[in-house]
């Protein structure tokens, strides 16, 4: 057909994680590109010259860039597979809740995961509340997008892969199974799903690269005054 | 059936404007209700629960909340008149972009202007202008960022230009000497109705930000 493909990722970026996974589910077929942020490639410069990240979706020589917008664009050029309702209200709340999951839960268990003291214990109870959202949202679905996976879940997704490795680094308990269970067995049933499985990163890298990231900010908190521990 | 439709927003709000410019380029009715943030309605909390934030749209009841999920869901409901977003999926993704980047950037770097308590002017200041020129660049030469039309990215922007005399002058710059060509955009922008009649006037937004920086103690 003559389609050209590329996406440009990291090994371990759950940005690009997202375009993976629609790609496959969707049964397109693409050439990952795979970049080493450290060390940004001219190309990478060329085709986002405003915000420079990963993923890139570089299609027919053109490229679009930040995951959401990827993830629509995706949708609206191959229709298999939808990843977003067909009925508005449906999009629209499809949209809502995948901001909420980027703006809200994933800044919250983030700052769960890497701050210290009292700015920890805020995130936690900032994680919890929005977490709460979400179970109250999942009642009566087997994923957000329903019976199949969808734009929502995918948003959502690296919460079922990183979610423990981070109480693995730091003993925290994010997503409990009794006070979420709808949220806990979608994670088991997202991560078992057999596109997602087959992409997750290797756990023990993944183990390393937090638990550095860990010990960095560690560091540059305690070398600052306010450190409280 | 006539469709019911309800806007919950704070009259200065660029967010609640942008919902304004959308229904009135589609020409609908609805009823417009001012809420009052510091006691927020019983209405409000139940619509948005989530984030207890306005614009809320209330159409026939159901609630969709966030300013350009709004304006996209009045895109698609009703398609038949003055589309916001192109049809071609390569130009919707440019489109999302670009009101994305907006969303990101000019709220937060222009609360640095006028809100700062420590002294955020100045980089917010350089901050905010490099945003502006981008965004310039963007427009290039073209009447909208929508190309010839009026579109999504003009309804994302368009309402901080009411806000624009306010940066100004507790930044203390002037947004025509450095953006020249986005500034005649603002002015097109303004010969149409949907536009005029649903931004804020900008000299009381600045009175509405005096007030809360007294509010604040930085006045």
């Amino acid at each position: 057909m003559g389609e050209e493909v590329k996406l440009f990722r990291s090994w371990s970026s759950p940005f690009a994680l997202r375009i993976v996974w629609a790609l496959e589910i969707k049964g397109i077929e693409y050439e990952a590109v795979f970049e080493d942020l450290s060390n940004k490639s001219p190309l990478l410069l060329q085709y986002n010259p405003v915000h420079k990240k990963i993923p890139i979706l570089v299609h027919n020589g053109r490229p679009i860039v930040e995951s959401f917008v990827i993830l629509e664009y995706i949708d609206e050029t191959w229709k298999q597979a939808p990843l977003l309702p067909e009925d508005p209200y449906e999009r629209a709340m499809a949209r809502f809740w995948a901001k909420f999951c980027e703006d809200k839960v994933l800044i919250s268990i983030w700052s769960a995961f890497i701050k210290q003291g009292k700015e920890q214990e805020e995130a936690m109870v900032a994680a919890t509340e929005n977490l709460k959202f979400l179970e109250k949202e999942m009642k009566g679905k087997k994923f957000f997008g329903g019976e199949r996976i969808g734009y929502v879940d995918l948003t959502l997704g690296w919460l079922a892969n990183l979610g423990s490795i981070f109480e693995e680094i730091v003993g925290l308990k994010i997503v409990d199974e009794e006070k979420f269970p709808l949220l806990y067995s979608w994670m088991q049933d997202f991560a078992e799903a057999p596109i997602i499985r087959d992409n997750w990163p290797p756990r023990d890298k993944m183990i390393v690269k937090f638990q550095a990231l860990l010990d960095a900010a560690i560091a540059s908190s305690s070398s600052s005054s306010s450190s409280s521990k | 059936m006539a469709d019911e439709i309800v806007l919950l927003s704070i009259w200065p709000s660029m967010f609640g404007m942008r919902v304004r410019v959308a229904l009135a380029e589609k020409g609908l009715k609805y009823e417009y209700k001012e809420e009052d943030l510091q006691n927020k309605s019983p209405l409000l909390l139940m619509m948005n629960p989530v984030h207890k934030k306005i614009p809320v749209l209330i159409h026939n009841g159901k609630p969709i909340s966030e300013s350009m999920i709004i304006v996209e869901y009045i895109d698609e409901v009703w398609n038949h008149k003055s589309p916001l977003l192109p049809t071609d999926p390569y130009q919707r993704a440019q489109a999302r972009f670009w009101a994305d980047y907006v969303d990101k950037k000019l709220y937060d770097i222009g609360k640095k202007i006028i809100w700062s308590i420590k002294g955020e002017e100045e980089t917010g200041k350089k901050e905010f202008i490099e945003c502006l020129k981008l965004l310039e660049g963007e427009l290039g030469d073209n009447p909208y960022f929508g190309g010839e039309n009026f579109g999504f990215v003009d309804v994302s922007l368009v309402t901080f230009s009411c806000w624009f005399h306010t940066y100004e002058s507790y930044g203390n710059f002037s947004i025509e000497t450095e953006c020249p060509k986005l500034v005649a955009w603002t002015k097109r922008c303004l010969e149409k109705e949907s536009v005029s009649s649903s931004l804020a006037d900008p000299h009381k937004i600045h009175n509405f930000a005096s007030g809360v920086r007294k509010r604040l103690g930085i006045e």
